[in-house]
């Protein structure tokens, strides 16, 4: 129990501890710990982050799905349109060309039957001139009363 | 038990002395080396208390060294991680109490509280084998327990209170230190007649705060050297009992591991409050 050179060896012992555990062991141990503590918050960080940016795009794809289907209806809207138009225009169209192929045929036909009438005016006046010419060549001088069957003829 | 401690009688008086008795060499008046008969010599070391506080001092320095050196950010291994919490823990009660900005109060820290700590864990051995073993290779004394030496607390309380001293003339000069010791903890008056009684006031304070100062190394070491003699003491004389000694054993082992762990942490402390106390103002 005596006090005695131990004490000494003891403290020098401790000095050369605590010194060993100052240069070689609490530095190198503490700056991994910094190390890890700023990685850990680092990754918090970045997680935090990218649940965030999750969040921002979930809400960008619906923007874009409901801006996609508003498109696609007004597409559908346009194109019905474009469909009841294009059948109007068929049908307007088809409308003119019967009236339009009507009138023709009208005029063919209107034509036809001035040109028959027109046949028919100078047949019947060679054929009146021509039983006028029978009835006269018994009685008339055919020359002397021509002007008088050109007249009658015209006015025919 | 006693009939295997190799030396004297059997009897139970005997066994705890040899239980308590160091292995020691020192040097005569004659000159020559003699081993144990160094009763009042201060030249005398304690062999068992030397090769076993340095050999677990040795053992702290490599296992942490290995962490350190395998040390990084990366997933750390079990042990690492355990070493990583014991850091941590000397670290945050070293920021929590020490406010300065020093290199050396962490490291310090950190070994006294591990080195006391496996130091104190000797206790923890069944008090006859260690001893038995030495006695069998011809080593009549082997005390395992370097704390229950008072040597070996007075060392490191030694160390402790000379890093007091020097953090404090660093820190404050030798004119703060000597009006640390002299202006407190009553303030001498500077004027009138009071002036008279001022040497009075200054001497007074200064045997109070003398007083104050080396009673802190003292009580440091003692209360680490009183609770693990006494621990180790009572493991002895549990030792004595037969074959009761088995869950009386248990028992007090248990409690025991709580004494340990609290007198490495208390012995850290206050080397931190001792030396944040150095090198700040109040």
């Amino acid at each position: 129990m005596d006090i005695n050179m131990t004490l000494i060896g003891q403290t020098i012992a401790m000095i050369v501890f605590v010194w060993f555990c100052m240069k070689i062991i609490w530095p190198p141990i503490l700056e991994a710990l910094e190390e890890r503590q700023q990685q850990i918050e680092e990754g918090l960080a970045a997680a935090d982050k990218g649940q965030e940016s999750l969040v921002k795009a979930a809400a960008e794809a619906d923007e874009i799905v409901a801006d996609a289907r508003k498109q696609a209806t007004s597409i559908l809207d346009q194109a019905h349109a474009r469909a009841n138009e294009i059948v109007a225009d068929g049908k307007s169209d088809g409308v003119k060309e019967r009236d339009r192929q009507l009138g023709a045929a009208k005029a063919e036909i209107e034509q036809e039957a001035n040109r028959a009438r027109e046949e028919l005016r100078g047949q019947v006046s060679a054929i009146a001139i021509a039983s006028a010419e029978k009835i006269l060549n018994r009685e008339i001088d055919g020359k002397a009363h021509d002007d008088i069957l050109g007249k009658l003829a015209q006015e025919l | 038990m006693a009939a295997e401690g190799g030396h004297g009688a059997l009897t139970s008086d005997a066994y705890i002395q040899h239980h308590l008795q160091n292995l020691q060499v020192c040097k005569t008046e004659s000159g020559e080396w003699v081993w144990n008969e160094c009763a009042g010599n201060f030249w005398a070391l304690n062999v068992d208390s030397m090769f076993w506080s340095v050999l677990l001092g040795v053992t702290f320095v490599l296992l942490f060294r290995s962490v350190a050196k395998k040390s990084s950010s990366k997933k750390p291994t079990k042990f690492q991680a355990a070493v990583e919490i014991i850091v941590e823990i000397v670290d945050s009660s070293v920021k929590d109490t020490f406010h300065g900005t020093s290199r050396l109060i962490a490291p310090l820290a950190l070994t006294v509280f591990v080195w006391v700590f496996l130091m104190n864990l000797m206790d923890l051995v069944p008090v006859d084998w260690i001893p038995m073993a030495a006695g069998a290779v011809g080593v009549p004394y082997m005390k395992v327990v370097p704390t229950t030496d008072v040597n070996v607390t007075f060392g490191m309380s030694f160390a402790v209170f000379f890093l007091t001293l020097f953090y404090t003339i660093k820190n404050k000069g030798v004119g703060g230190f000597i009006a640390e010791l002299t202006l407190h903890p009553i303030a001498p008056p500077t004027k009138g007649a009071g002036l008279i009684a001022a040497p009075f006031i200054i001497a007074f304070n200064f045997i109070l705060e003398t007083v104050a100062l080396l009673a802190k190394p003292l009580s440091l070491s003692l209360r680490l050297f009183g609770n693990m003699f006494a621990g180790e003491l009572i493991f002895i004389l549990i030792a004595l009992l037969g074959v009761w000694q088995l869950p009386l054993h248990f028992g007090w082992a248990v409690f025991h591991v709580l004494i340990v762990t609290l007198q490495a942490f208390i012995f850290m402390m206050l080397t931190i409050v001792y030396l944040s106390l150095a090198s700040e103002s109040h």
